[in-house]
């Protein structure tokens, strides 16, 4: 974030200001809290609200008073706001604003849920395919951003991502030739990135942007030239199988949504964990973090700016086009024109909200999946709550992030600066 | 680059003791705005011409023995390109069979200006959407949400054509205003963040679009705007008092946005170039530090520029939306707020650039439109062919190594500042 230039001309002198950041949120939360208790407490019947632990209606479930729920889970937000903003509580800053998340989406549950019941086994399982894309995408990101590339065009790599692999895939009747096509089709996109950006120096907002829009023009292009006239020879990608794994699979609730599902959802659980360990223990997380914070003090010490870059963004093309492998692959049977529709953005306002580490931004992604699962089930259930202001969820939270309203958010130094060697 | 342009120095003192038509030449084979734009449309079609003939099966058989007969194969590819180009420009210049009709007597006049008009129509929101880009690069930001603020314009611009109930011309210009200031509250947004907290303003506008896109589609659905006899989600139209009036007749679907566009774009030259608020904002572009130095506010400017730009690109929606469109739909906006980026990188942020690159960009879209149902090419192809326009545009140096251009003398090509997040 570039606070540096409006924060020098706007900060007026260095005085302890009380509205600190912990206070903000602080009154933020209990805001937040007051309006859950107040508000959702009011309108929820005072009904049982079930959540059961399988995919329908039967079997055990957890029961809560609808009206009761909502209460106590908004006094539980406010409490925890309240500490944040009498300064008591300042240590757990971290753990109380997640707790202060958790309570007021759990006291919007009980309003929403009385009278009626959520599976839960199915909710975890469709937040988590529809945070899939997101995942790898804001990998993506990551690999790209913090190496200071900005990656703008993780939309264009999964619709190119989804093409390759509905093109592909049907070509070779086979899945997995449809995931390399997938790969491919991500890579193409970021090698142009990367062309444009470290070598040609265009701004890399700009290069993004403009990728985006050539990869929405040549899908739709190809899409409605070749597959469109014959789909069946062109667009009929073969799905990519469901992996269970013996034993873990029988674990309840969690078994059947993490052990019991696609490859690229292992894969994007692995990307997480070798991200964040490479990132923070290995020499090339080292050399990427410094060519992102500070590439003349990197090439200083022999470090390879420009290389490095390139291998990241690469890498990143690699992994976002196995996220648009997602769109034919598993979410679909066929590509379609614009199928992604904004899905790269929100990609990207995860990894902004995960603050540019791998864990927060994959968090980021299953909280939006999240809230992309409940936009379906309330819509589903006839709820007075219309989906659309659920799916504009991730992007108000990322400007109310990236606002430092709550919290504050930070991007490497050098995001976005190209490298001239000097 | 510079250590080049240092070396050439020698020889452009020498170019300049040439005679008039010697440094013609000279110049045109140099590395200046002019052949750049140039070149880039031309590498631009070419890629494009590409595209067509390996995405056609038949041409692409008689590939198949292009070494027995390459004259099949050439001529098949020369004909499917040239066919569709030629579609391309009868469909936004003029079509000389239109033109033959109308001297014998078999077609009005409105066929031989019908495809000027759908360019000029084509064009008017584009005008918008790229001065609001092009107007906040001037002050140092980067406003990507063209997009949002046009949704934002159109809806405003809608609901007021179809609630408020008004006499002919009263109803348009409250509509008009309307569609402004919502696009200026959509501005105002990202511009106060940016000024207070320093929220970068790309991501902020990244995020509106996406929530102005969602909004609209939830507004269209609503009672008293959504229309009952519809079962889709689309709005009532919009009153007619309220519509931007046909300049040639209702034959032609040109309208008074065009020449709100003309004037839009003389005001911000205007206001660019003569007034404080275009001095103070071009100077906090340059470098904040200095303009905050000279006794200028920098959140105050920062704040009125994304405030202005969004009345822009929001007029652009309300062209759409009370020019062609006369209903809300969720794709009302279409691609404008995009569109116009590209729009402002092409005419190098400069108001009467943005005006030239917006007629090519609409008479790219209205030529599509023939291309589509004359040649069965999709219209997909123009998207390609303004992406890849802007990509050469905006990587100078590709073109330059691509002709072997020379340096040139007034290295006035970057586009903009990287400045990243």
């Amino acid at each position: 974030m570039s606070t540096a230039t409006v924060d020098d001309l706007t900060a007026v002198a260095e005085v302890r200001k009380f509205w600190t950041r912990d206070r903000k949120a602080g009154l933020v939360f209990t805001v937040l809290g007051v309006v859950a208790m107040g508000w959702f407490g009011a309108l929820a019947p005072a009904e049982t609200a079930r959540f059961t632990l399988s995919e329908d209606a039967s079997g055990a479930a957890l029961e809560i008073n609808g009206q009761l729920g909502a209460v106590l889970f908004g006094a539980i937000a406010a409490a925890a706001g309240v500490g944040l903003l009498t300064g008591a509580a300042r240590r757990w800053l971290g753990q109380l604003m997640g707790l202060g998340i958790v309570c007021f989406v759990l006291s919007f549950l009980c309003w929403q849920v009385a009278g009626k019941f959520m599976p839960l086994v199915d909710t975890a399982a469709g937040s988590l395919e529809l945070a899939l894309p997101l995942i790898l995408g804001a990998m993506a990101g990551v690999l790209c951003e913090r190496s200071g590339v900005v990656n703008v065009a993780i939309e264009g790599q999964f619709l190119m991502g989804a093409f390759g692999a509905a093109l592909v895939g049907t070509l070779a009747a086979n899945a997995w030739f449809g995931l390399l096509g997938a790969l491919v089709g991500g890579l193409i996109i970021a090698a142009l990135l990367a062309v444009l950006s470290i070598r040609y120096l265009v701004d890399q907002v700009v290069a993004g942007i403009v990728l985006n829009l050539l990869a929405l023009g040549l899908t739709g292009f190809l899409y409605e030239r070749l597959m469109q006239t014959d789909a069946a020879k062109y667009n009929e990608p073969p799905q990519l199988p469901t992996w269970r794994i013996p034993g873990l699979a029988e674990i309840p609730v969690l078994g059947p949504v993490v052990f019991d599902t696609n490859p690229l959802v292992y894969l994007a659980l692995a990307l997480v964990v070798i991200i964040h360990f490479g990132l923070s223990r290995t020499r090339w997380g080292l050399r990427t973090r410094a060519v992102g914070e500070h590439p003349t003090a990197a090439d200083t010490v022999g470090i390879r700016v420009l290389g490095t870059r390139w291998r990241n963004v690469l890498v990143a093309g690699l992994v976002a086009g196995a996220g648009g492998a997602y769109f034919t692959e598993v979410a679909t049977g066929s590509f379609n024109k614009n199928m992604t529709s904004g899905a790269g953005f929100i990609a990207l306002a995860a990894l902004i909200f995960g603050r540019w580490t791998p864990v927060g931004a994959f968090g980021a992604a299953l909280f939006f999946g999240f809230a992309n699962k409940l936009a379906t089930y309330l819509s589903a259930t006839g709820s007075s709550v219309p989906s659309q202001f659920l799916n504009m969820l991730p992007y108000v939270a990322t400007i109310i992030a990236v606002a430092g309203l709550v919290g504050r958010v930070r991007a490497p130094a050098a995001d976005g600066k190209p490298y001239v060697k000097g | 680059m510079t250590a080049t342009e240092q070396r050439e120095t020698p020889e452009a003192t020498l170019a300049r003791e040439e005679t008039f038509l010697q440094h013609f030449l000279h110049s045109l084979w140099a590395a200046n705005t002019v052949t750049v734009t140039v070149l880039s449309i031309v590498l631009a079609v070419i890629v494009g011409g590409i595209l067509i003939i390996v995405s056609d099966e038949d041409v692409l058989n008689t590939y198949s023995y292009f070494t027995a007969r390459p004259s099949d194969a050439l001529n098949a590819s020369w004909d499917v390109v040239s066919d569709a180009y030629a579609n391309l420009f009868k469909g936004s210049i003029v079509d000389p069979a239109a033109v033959q009709g109308w001297i014998d007597g078999s077609n009005g006049w409105q066929a031989v200006f019908s495809p000027i008009s759908e360019t000029l129509t084509y064009a008017a929101p584009l005008v918008f959407t790229g001065l609001a880009v092009a107007l906040a690069f001037r002050g140092g930001l980067f406003n990507i949400g063209g997009q949002g603020q046009a949704v934002i314009g159109a809806i405003t611009a809608a609901v007021a054509g179809i609630l408020i109930p008004l006499p002919i011309v009263l109803a348009v210009t409250v509509a008009v205003v309307a569609g402004a200031a919502g696009g200026a509250v959509w501005g105002f947004v990202p511009g106060v963040l940016k000024a207070r907290t320093g929220a970068h303003e790309v991501i902020t506008t990244i995020m509106l679009n996406y929530t102005a896109g969602l909004f609209l589609t939830w507004i269209v659905l609503q009672r008293g705007v959504h229309d009952p006899d519809r079962t889709d989600a689309i709005s009532k139209p919009v009153d007619s008092a309220a519509r931007l009036p046909h300049l040639l007749g209702d034959g032609l679907r040109m309208n008074l946005g065009i020449v709100l566009a003309v004037a839009a774009t003389w005001v911000v030259a205007w206001l660019l170039n003569r007034t404080t608020f275009g001095f103070e904002l071009r100077a906090v572009g340059a470098n904040p530090d200095a303009a905050r130095t000279a006794g200028m506010s920098v959140t105050r400017t920062y704040t009125l520029l994304m405030v202005v730009a969004g009345a822009l690109a929001g007029l652009g929606g309300a062209t759409q939306v009370l020019g062609t469109a006369y209903a809300l739909t969720p794709a009302v906006a279409g691609n404008i707020g995009f569109d116009g980026l590209l729009v402002a990188l092409l005419g190098r942020n400069r108001p009467w650039g943005v005006l030239l690159a917006a007629l090519l960009f609409g008479a790219l879209r209205a030529g599509g439109n023939r291309m589509q149902s004359f040649s069965g090419i999709s219209l997909e192809l123009v998207t390609v062919l303004q992406a890849l326009i802007v990509i050469f545009i905006a990587a100078p140096a590709l073109v330059k190594a691509i002709f072997r251009l020379r340096a040139a003398r007034a290295a006035r090509l970057q586009t903009s500042v990287a400045k990243g997040w």
